[in-house]
Formats: structure tokens, sequence, C-alpha cells
């Protein structure tokens, strides 16, 4: 195997490693592979730690050669976000560490120049005082300043221009005047003697505070990540052969057993086979409810039990779990770019070496056609160019606002799957609802039972639920449901027969049903008139009225509807609010459609609409010039959730299809599409209040630097403020996205 | 006065020629896993030239501890990641079309390109 010459460190887990002799005979085995430099057991972990230079592949077979299982253990996500965080602290401590160094010099040389003495360079003492100077600025160059020349001198080699290398051109051709000043001064003319080490030093310790505070503040960007990242749970307590055992997540296998106590964090995914709790899954849906779960009832990982102790068989586990696929979107989502930041990026690959160009040509300017002394008013000109032209300001306005705008989208359970769904997203002007489990429950519910003379309502529930037991039909299962809840047995059906399209028959006991439509009803001549007026209404409202006769009587209607979400009116007006066009689609017919749309306040809605010509309707309104916004829970919705502009999925809780819609509601609540479309908005507003304020610093800055206004207002920047600007524009910025955190999507 | 606006001129086209048009020299056609370290604000190497239809595994080794390279893109690929301190990260794709694919950091300061070679018609 050819070795890459990159060090690396591995941890692999033996999971057969009985005995501690086992240790000896697995190090040696690692240690031969070629390319290992060295390996270490933990027989305690039953982990081996490998460095050296290695395959996965190659280390995995050496430790099955000797006659054991191996696996590479992943790290997980929060043990990087830890060593992260540390490498940061590290980082932000040695920038301050080396900005108080520069300062120290900095400051007072500034101070000296500004009400003391002139910095020139005159005398044999003030040669030899500012000689000492130079020398001390020498030193801050490289304690504080090491990284930038370091730095720009790589990227030179590798023909590359960044940051470092402004600096480094900046803080050095001031120096390297000063320095000339110093020795030769008779080459320079006398007005022109003036040195700038304090401008050196100055620029290095302002850039140093510049990127230390800029550390801190990108840290709270990624506020919303770790908060997904805390949500995971370190340990599990795995039922080992009748024995609890504490595990750590990384080593939980599909269909391990698990126990969970009250109050504890359910640590994989997995269906309930012992026990009833109440879970708390706001954190991942943002629903705020307790959600009952029992047998048979799939847990997520991350949310919380509430209540009562479980068991449950572990079903999808480490990197398949939900939350750690909802936590990898939303990483990638962070990291990607709408294409607004486009230009931005463009402008940042060749923004470097124009900034040099324009130094150039300014001090070129000065020296031509300059005054006195033409040579100092070069110098500080081009220093000045070089540093305020801060590449840093444009390339972090989008990135640092998607990251916030994501991350507090996900907070409110709305999982955005890049940056151009979020900057298309605020743009939309029509949104398409399904009706059935988008606006609606999607599970149909008994809403309504009339009685006839002489009967009571668990006498026709029992009767009616008795004759649909054996029925698959989704209307017979709620009057089934409705039943079981309030308790009432079902009894056993002989003779029974379905009717297409009309209903069921069949005998109960002693009676003879007959349970379907009207038209079922006139078919066998019963006598429905006094409740045809009662059933119509029903029918206008959105719900499907049944009729029970019992030996050729007519014993009630039971009227039952897919209710619609609490919350689905309030949310559709909030879109409506927005100035978007809201237009409802679905399979259903034309009646209960019109009753729904009017229900929820759609004036616009299609009926009878079959699913491979929903993305039809997406494109019609596509061509009336409409940025069409579809929402959609199902597997037939996809065809249009993938045509439309942005495609919103109402994964409610658990199996989300995170890949198939560009946005995914965790939870079933419509309140999702306008907290998405208003995080979407702020964000994209935010995005471009960064674009436009590092475009107008560096449009205005650098001519300003270059000495354009010095011939009608005699004004020229000097370049320590230059530093100080540059410090301050890219802080600016990451903290303009970080006021996204304050961003209210809604109250709801 | 004229030699150093000669000077100045010949500097703004080494500029030119340096940054924009000079073409370094690539690592050649590699296969299977490409390592480059992130440090001091470059990827090395930054050119990387493999074959058409190749599975590449590009090792990311970060030493750099500047945030600035805490994350690349390969924006051609739909690529984000985070990079871990000193450790490597492999990030692997299958282009299936010839062309020249940058990798960057979030803000473009760190950049590196991929040249796909070979016919596409395979």
């Amino acid at each position: 195997m050819k070795s890459n010459g990159i060090k690396s460190q591995k941890v692999l887990l033996i999971n057969d490693a009985g005995c501690s002799s086992c240790v000896d005979k697995i190090e040696t085995a690692l240690a031969n592979v070629q390319g290992v430099e060295s390996a270490s057991m933990n027989f305690a972990q039953r982990t081996v730690t490998v460095v050296g230079t290695v395959q996965d592949a190659g280390l995995i077979q050496a430790v099955e050669a000797a006659g054991y299982q191996a696996s590479i253990v992943e790290q997980n996500d929060s043990e990087l976000l830890d060593e992260k965080d540390k490498a940061e602290a590290t980082y932000y401590k040695r920038l301050m560490r080396e900005m108080t160094i520069a300062l120290s010099l900095g400051v007072p040389l500034m101070v000296y120049g500004l009400f003391v003495g002139e910095m020139t360079v005159s005398t044999n003492l003030e040669r030899t005082s500012w000689l000492i100077v130079g020398l001390l600025t020498l030193g801050i160059m490289y304690f504080s300043g090491r990284h930038f020349y370091i730095g720009a001198w790589k990227s030179f080699l590798n023909h590359s221009a960044n940051m470092d290398t402004l600096i480094a051109l900046g803080t050095g051709t001031a120096w390297l005047y000063s320095m000339v000043v110093v020795f030769f001064p008779e080459s320079v003319p006398l007005l022109a003697r003036h040195v700038y080490f304090e401008a050196t030093a100055m620029i290095i310790g302002l850039i140093d505070l510049g990127l230390a505070l800029e550390i801190k503040a990108r840290g709270r960007t990624s506020e919303a990540i770790k908060r997904l990242i805390g949500l995971q749970a370190k340990t599990a307590r795995v039922i080992r052969e009748g024995v609890d055992v504490d595990i750590p997540i990384e080593e939980v296998a599909l269909d391990d057993h698990i126990r969970v106590r009250p109050g504890e964090k359910i640590p994989v995914d997995g269906i309930v086979v012992e026990g009833k709790t109440a879970v708390d899954e706001s954190m991942l849906t943002g629903e705020p409810m307790p959600v009952e779960k029992t047998s048979g009832d799939e847990i997520v990982a991350g949310t919380i039990n509430k209540s009562g102790s479980v068991i449950f068989i572990a079903n999808r586990v480490g990197k398949d779990t939900a939350l750690a696929q909802i936590i990898e979107m939303v990483k990638r989502a962070q990291n990607s770019k709408p294409s607004i930041g486009r230009l931005a990026d463009v402008i940042s690959g060749y923004f470097v070496p124009v900034v040099m160009i324009i130094a150039i040509l300014s001090a070129l300017a000065w020296l031509n056609f300059g005054p006195e002394p033409a040579v100092a008013f070069a110098i500080v000109s081009a220093t000045t160019v070089l540093i305020i032209a801060c590449p840093c300001a444009l390339g972090l306005a989008t990135p640092m606002s998607v990251m916030v705008g994501v991350g507090k989208a996900a907070e409110a359970g709305v999982l955005i799957r890049n940056g151009e769904a979020l900057q298309t997203a605020s743009k939309i002007t029509a949104m398409i609802l399904d009706k059935t489990g988008t606006i609606t429950k999607g599970a149909p519910q008994v809403t309504e039972i009339r009685l006839a003379d002489g009967f009571n309502e668990e006498e026709v529930l029992y009767f009616a639920a008795s004759l649909e037991a054996g029925s698959e039909h989704p209307l017979a299962l709620s009057i089934v449901e409705s039943a079981k809840d309030k308790g009432i047995e079902i009894g056993k059906v002989t003779g029974f027969k379905a009717i297409a399209g009309h209903g069921v028959e069949g005998l109960v006991g002693e009676s003879q049903l007959l349970f379907g439509n009207e038209k079922l009803m006139l078919d066998r001549a019963i006598f429905i008139d006094d409740f045809i007026e009662d059933a119509q209404r029903m029918a206008s409202e959105a719900q499907t009225p049944m009729y029970l006769a019992m030996n050729g009587k007519l014993a009630g209607i039971i009227s039952v509807s897919d209710p619609i979400k609490e919350d689905s009116i309030e949310a559709i007006k909030r879109l409506q609010a927005n100035g978007i066009r809201v237009v409802m689609l679905t399979g259903d017919n034309r009646e209960t459609a019109k009753a729904v749309a009017k229900k929820v306040g759609i004036i616009e809605f299609f009926a009878e609409v079959l699913p491979e010509e929903k993305s039809n309707k997406v494109e019609e309104l596509q061509a009336q010039g409409e940025i069409v916004g579809m929402t959609g829970d199902g597997i037939n919705d996809a065809p249009a959730l993938a045509k439309a502009n942005v495609g919103f999925a109402i994964g409610t809780g658990t199996d989300v299809a995170i890949e198939s819609a560009d946005i995914t509601l965790m939870r079933g609540s419509l309140h999702g599409l306008a907290d998405a479309i208003a995080v979407s908005k702020a964000t994209l507003k935010n995005i471009k209040q960064n674009l436009v304020g590092a475009f107008i610093y560096n449009a205005a800055g650098v001519p300003f630097a270059a000495g354009l206004l010095y011939p009608f207002f005699g004004l020229l920047l000097s370049p320590v403020i230059a530093g100080a600007a540059m410090a301050l524009s890219s802080l600016t910025v990451v903290t303009n996205a970080n006021r996204l955190r304050f961003f209210k999507a809604s109250e709801h | 006065m004229l030699i150093i606006n000669i000077l100045g001129l010949a500097l703004i086209g080494f500029v030119i020629w340096w940054f924009w048009l000079y073409r370094p020299t690539t690592v050649g056609i590699t296969q299977g896993i490409i390592p480059i370290t992130v440090e001091n604000g470059v990827y090395s190497p930054a050119l990387i030239r493999v074959g058409l239809g190749q599975e590449v595994t590009l090792r990311f080794l970060r030493k750099d501890n500047s945030p600035c390279s805490g994350v690349v893109l390969l924006d051609d690929f739909d690529v984000s990641e985070e990079l871990p301190l000193n450790k490597e990260k492999d990030i692997t794709i299958k282009p299936s079309k010839a062309g020249n694919y940058s990798f960057t950091c979030q803000m473009k300061m760190y950049s590196g390109e991929l040249v796909v070679e070979g016919d596409d018609h395979e």
C-alpha cells in the first residue's frame, strides 16, 4: 500500500477481545502493518489506538487475521465539537496574547507621534533611537505577526493570495521604508524622512484583535447545531443477557434491547416493546405537547422520556438515526451558499491581486503627480490600500448569515436543505397545499352521530363497528377506533358482504345490518326522509355521512371526516397576510374540497386531482409567473414537490424524507411554512445587508485610502485607521449575522 | 522617475502573471487517495489531476487552526464538510464529466482545483 505521508490517529473497536492476553496479540498484529507507528490497546474499553499512515481496511484485515473482529470507531459529533471548541479557545488566547504584545509597542509609539514629537530622522540620536524601535517592531512582526508572513509566503509560492498577503505586504512595506529612512536618510527627500513603525505594530495588533473577536462571534453562529448535537445521549442502557449494562452510544447495535427511565434521553431510534410513557419531542419537532408512546410505537433519538420506563428495540443507530441525519443535513445546509453569494465569491477570487495592483497604481500616481514629500505619500497610500481592503468581509457576508439562518430554522423544526432553498423560499408568491394530511390530519375520525328515535349512541357505534371490524377501508377503521375509544366491545359479524361503492351488510347477533350511503338505503327501501337534510349539511361540512339500518329500519347516521388540523386556519391566514396566493389541491371530491377550502379560508382549489396531475398544477402556476411552493406529505406528492420552486415536506417526527424535499417541516403544523418563509426572508435580508456593507466598505475604503479625496479635501487615511477598519469590517459582518439569532419566526 | 514607473508597471505585470496567468505544475495523475494538507492559507497540493470515471478520495488534513480553514466546499459536487484539526477527513467523489472543479474554503481564500481529464464518452 502506498504510504501517503500523512500521519493520523485511528481508533478501532475490538468486539470479541475476551482476555487480556489478546492485547499483546492484537497490538503486535497491528504494529506489523506497514505504516503503523504505534498501536496501543485499552482492554477495559476494548479499543486500540493506532497512529500511522494507513488505511482502515488494512488495519481491520490485520486484526481479523489475528482472529478478532474489528471496526473503526467514528468520532461522534460531540467529541468533534469539543475538540473544535478547544482548538478555537487556544487560538483565541494566542491571538489575544499577540495582540497585547503588538499594541504595547504600537500604542505608545502612536501617542508619541500624535502628541509628543515628530517621527522623523534628522539627528544621530534620532537615528539610533528609531533603529532600536525598528528592531523592536521587527520583534513584534515575528512574535505577533509571524502567521501573516508565513501564510503570505506559502500562498505566494502557491500562486494564490489572501488576506495574509495584504497584511504582510502592507506592514512589510511600512517597516522596510522606515528602515530605509533610518539607515539611509539621505536617500529620501528631507520632508519624507518619516518612520512608520507605529503603523506596522498597530496594524498587526488590531488585526489580531479583530480575528480574536471574530472567533468569539463565530462560535455563536453555530449555536443551533451545538444544541442539536447536545441532544445526543452519550451512553445507552442495553439489556444484555438479562442485565442492564451502560455502554457508549457508538457501541449500540441494531436490535439491542434498551431501557430508558423517566427523565432520560432516548439514545437511538427504535420501537417500543414494553412499557408506556410520554415523550417530549419538542426539540426535534417544535411540537410542545409530549407524545404518548406504547408498544409498537416508534421513538426517536434525542427526545426525552418524560413519564414511564420503557424498553425498546434499536432499529437505527449511529449515523442512521433521524437526529444524526438532521444534524448532518443542517451542517451541510449551513455550509452551502445561496446564489446571491456567488458574485461575492467571484469577486473574492480576484480581490487580492486587484488590490495589489491598485496599491501599486496609487503609489505611482502619488510619485508622479503628488505634492512633496511624494515618496512618503506614496508609501502611506500604498500601505493603506493594502490594509484597508478586506476580502474577509465579502467572503464572510453570505456564509455567516446562512449559518445562523439555517440553524434558527432548525430550532423551529424547519429543516432547510441548502442555501438555494433558503433563498428561493424567501421569494415564494404562491403556495400549493395538499389537502389530506397537510391541511387535515390525514386520519378520518367520527365527528358526528345522529340517532333515530329509540336508539342510543353506544348501540349504533357497537353495531357499526362490529359490522366494519373486518373491513380495511379508512372510514371503517375510524369507526372501529371510535368504538374502542369509548370502551365498546366489538361483536362478531356473520354473513358480511361488501356492496361495492355503496356500503356493507351483515348479521351481528340477531340484528340484520346495512351500513352505507344514501343510495344503499334507497335501494333497500329504508325510510330516511327525516335525515336527508342533516346528511346534506354534513356533506357540505366536508364530512362523509353513513347510514346504519337495523332490521329494515334506520338507526342513525354516523358522520366521519378528516378533521382539519387545529392551527391550519391560522397558518393559512399568515401565508395570505404575507401576500402569498394559497391554492389547495386534493384527490377528494369537489363537495368535500369546497367545504374544507371554505373552512380554512382558501378561495382557489382544485378537486379530484390525480396524483400525476399534481405536478401539472404546479407548472400551471409557474406558467402564470408565480414562484411556487408545494407542500405535501405523501410519496404521491413527490413529483409535484420536485417540480415546485420549493418543495415542503411535512415529516411529522420520524421517518423524515429529508432528501426528497427542499424544506422539511418536522412538526405537522402548517405554521412551519410561514416560519420557513419568515426565516428565509430575514436571512436573505441579513445577507444583503452584509453584502452591501462589505461592498460599500471596500468600494469606498479603497479609493479613500488611495488618496482620491486628497486633491479635493486634503484628506488621506492613516494606515492605522485602515488596520482598525479592516479588523472591524469582518467583525461587523459576523456580528450582524449574529443578530439573526434573536429573530423570532412566530409565536406558535 | 521613468525607471520607477517602468518598475511599477512591471510589478503590476508580475502580479497579473503570477496570480492569474501562471498555471502551476500539477500533481501527477494520482489514483485512489490524495492527501491534501491544509496549512498556512493554502491547500497543498492545490492542483490535482485525475482521470475521468475514477473514484477519488481527497484526504484533507487540516493543520491550521484559523477558523477559515475549517470548512471545505466542492460546489460542483454539493459537498461541504467540516475539517477537524489535525485529523484526516476523507471526501470521496466520482466525477462523471471532464473539467475543472474547484475546492475552496467558505471565503475562497483557500482554493484548489481538481482537473478531471479523459474522454466523456466512455
